[in-house]
């Protein structure tokens, strides 16, 4: 236990000299919880659409007030008069607006006789977001034109009633529990990627090779320092990043204990497979070169930043064994929902047996010897 | 029972043998040298006698224990300061130390003598809370010396401790090795290419070439063991015919080697040898276009069993790849 205790001590105290690299492994995933926190989570506004009247009716004078009205309020749009269907058309491809309404000739009349009135939506569609957006907004606008004056006391048709079950989740707080299990994985490759090569490199295993400390020792060592640094990372990154989303109650004590159960338990499942991972490495250049392709394949599948069921297949074999996934879904549960121990069940048995099996295989493939 | 015995150690790393069933052994208290060039085979030798890696085939046995079988109880045993220098640069000397005393299991009472004591010894006491960053080169191998010695071993193996300080560290290492040798009754191995490093330290000295022990004993025999007791190095502007054998029959010469134009005579009476090279020359209308008589060195020892000076196989290990040479480590 002493020799278990004498490596987490080396390694706890270079940590504390090393300001640097703790700002590091916390300053991206804050960064980028605040980034596409905001630049995500916010409605599309503003966007320009030509209207082309070639009718000029009664109806279409609706229409348009209508138009005006959400342009005002909920601003989705700002729209444009053109007299000209070419000259909007030509401004559309050019990029100045980002889609052209055009209302026929004869669609008051079309309206009155009730003969399938049309209008024609021309939109640039290289930008989903944004055409999902003004399609949203335009389907619910002609749904309350065509309801106009013929709303009954008591509605003919079904309507849905939502009803939320907790208070409205902003982006930011979507994306929270993802930065934080980012942050644990980054602690985790820096603490048991990089330095751990890098000092393989510099001949420092070779001066404990040999002392007489067990090759598990060694492994227990490496593994539960790392885990240690991962674990703070964990702790500051919760702490800072529920202030920063606005969570209600980040320290309620009893949310506070499961939060620290799930870092623990995520932190050690990532340092163990960052450690099989880099069991029989001596290159100093591969976990850097790794880095950035394991981030991108454990980080996005795991439904941090988007819903796991939006993913094509081969993506959702990778979210069903991914560790980020399940240490995830914990975070939300806890942080979204401030849920029972019973919602995060699943994720920590996975995210131990995880742990130990990626124990057990760097420890069988660890060399003792040079 | 030797204090260090290697056995017929043979280590290949696939169709490459580094070493090539080299044997020796050596006795309780004494200080003993492996001399080579880089790539000789020296530091892949000291790692299988270290546990680090294992041999291929043959055995090594240290403080009477298996390096294979009893791996463990060597490395209790031992005390190894390893070429690289390990230590780290971000934690304090005292810091280093205590983390190597608990990784060695000393406990905690004795770790503190030991710390303390060990600082002092190598003329770090002062410098013992500072981190190792700000340490010279000297200092830091200073430090390993005594972190080696942090568990009190009576077999200690350093794997070419002087390499790359300057000459002032270097004499400053040796004289604390000679001090921590007597003071501890260490058993001492060391490797290294510097012949007045093994000359000055070792009681005894193997020559390893290319994974091969040349040859073993002290440096005084070793010496003597080579023909003549000074060495000629002489170069001329022109070469006669028969001028190798002319130079033969020069009095008192043991021997003469031809190599890329500069002879080296050994010679038993250096003066007269001289003398009558000057006259001979001056005879043939032969001009000497360079002289130097000198006392026999290791160097000398080394050419004469290897066939090639060692600082020139210095410069031919230099010229391998090194990610070949990194492999092999």
């Amino acid at each position: 236990m002493q020799r278990i205790l004498a490596l987490i001590e080396r390694d706890v105290r270079k940590f504390m000299r090393s300001p640097t690299l703790i700002l590091v492994s916390m300053f991206f995933p804050i960064v980028q919880l605040v980034v596409l926190g905001y630049a995500f989570g916010g409605k599309i506004k503003n966007l320009q659409v030509g209207i082309v009247d070639q009718d000029h009716g009664i109806e279409t004078v609706k229409l348009r007030e209508m138009f005006g009205a959400i342009a005002a309020n909920a601003q989705t749009f700002e729209t444009v008069l053109y007299t000209d269907e070419k000259v909007a058309l030509a401004d559309l491809r050019d990029g100045r607006i980002s889609a052209v309404l055009n209302i026929p000739p004869n669609f008051s009349r079309n309206v009155m006789e009730q003969a399938a009135p049309q209008v024609a939506l021309i939109e640039d569609n290289t930008d989903n977001f944004a055409v999902a957006a003004l399609e949203g907004a335009f389907t619910e606008l002609l749904g309350s034109f065509n309801l106009r004056g013929t709303n009954p006391r008591v509605p003919a048709q079904a309507t849905l009633q939502v009803v939320e079950v907790y208070p409205y989740v902003p982006y930011i707080q979507y994306l929270l529990p993802g930065s934080i299990v980012l942050a644990i994985f980054i602690s985790a490759m820096i603490g048991g990627g990089i330095i751990f090569i890098d000092d393989k490199a510099r001949g420092l295993h070779e001066g404990y090779l040999v002392t007489p400390i067990s090759k598990l020792e060694l492994i227990l060592g490496f593994t539960l320092s790392g885990a240690l640094k991962a674990f703070l990372a964990g702790v500051v990154l919760t702490t800072l990043g529920s202030i920063i989303a606005g969570i209600q109650h980040p320290l309620d004590p009893a949310r506070l204990l499961k939060l620290l159960l799930v870092i623990g338990v995520s932190a050690l499942a990532l340092i163990s497979m960052m450690f099989l991972l880099m069991v029989r490495v001596n290159d100093p250049l591969v976990p850097r070169a790794t880095f950035g392709v394991l981030n991108t394949l454990l980080f996005f599948p795991s439904g941090a930043v988007y819903p796991i069921n939006g993913f094509p297949k081969w993506m959702k074999v990778i979210s069903t064994v991914d560790p980020f996934t399940f240490a995830v879904h914990a975070f939300k549960e806890l942080i979204l929902k401030n849920a029972g121990i019973g919602a995060i069940a699943f994720d920590l048995a996975y995210l131990s047996l995880f742990a130990v099996v990626m124990m057990t295989m760097a420890t069988l493939l660890f060399k003792r010897s040079l | 029972m030797p204090a260090i015995e290697a056995i017929q150690i043979r280590k290949c790393f696939g169709s490459f043998c580094a070493v090539e069933n080299l044997s020796f052994s050596v006795d309780h208290g004494e200080m003993f040298g492996l001399l080579g060039p880089n790539g000789a085979g020296k530091s892949t030798l000291i790692r299988v006698l270290t546990t680090l890696i294992p041999p291929t085939s043959g055995t090594a046995r240290i403080n009477g224990f298996d390096v294979v079988k009893a791996a463990d109880k060597v490395r209790r045993s031992i005390g190894v300061i390893p070429q690289a220098m390990t230590s780290d640069l971000d934690l304090s000397a005292a810091e280093n130390m205590h983390i190597f005393a608990k990784l060695y299991g000393v406990p905690r009472e004795q770790r503190e003598r030991a710390v303390g004591r060990l600082l002092e010894a190598v003329d770090l006491g002062q410098w013992a809370d500072k981190p190792v960053k700000n340490f010279s080169g000297g200092m830091r191998r200073r430090l390993e010396i005594a972190r080696g010695l942090v568990h009190e071993p009576k077999i200690f193996f350093l794997d070419e401790p002087t390499t790359g300080l300057d000459p002032a560290s270097r004499v400053s290492v040796w004289e604390m090795l000679t001090k921590l040798k007597k003071e501890h009754d260490l058993t001492i191995l060391l490797t290294t290419h510097y012949m007045d490093e093994a000359d000055r330290l070792c009681d005894r000295i193997a020559i390893v070439d290319h994974g091969k022990l040349v040859a073993l004993d002290s440096p005084l025999k070793l010496k003597a063991s080579i023909p003549g007791n000074n060495i000629l190095e002489v170069s001329f502007s022109r070469l006669p015919d028969g001028w190798m054998e002319t130079l033969k029959q020069l009095p008192d010469v043991q021997d003469v080697k031809a190599d890329d134009h500069v002879f080296r005579i050994g010679s038993n009476n250096g003066p007269r040898t001289t003398s009558e090279l000057i006259e001979t020359a001056r005879r043939a209308q032969v001009e000497i276009t360079s002289l130097s008589v000198q006392s026999t060195t290791l160097d000398d020892v080394f050419m004469h069993y290897t066939g090639r000076q060692l600082r020139d196989a210095l410069q031919e290990a230099l010229k391998f790849d090194p990610s070949f040479m990194y492999k092999r480590q």
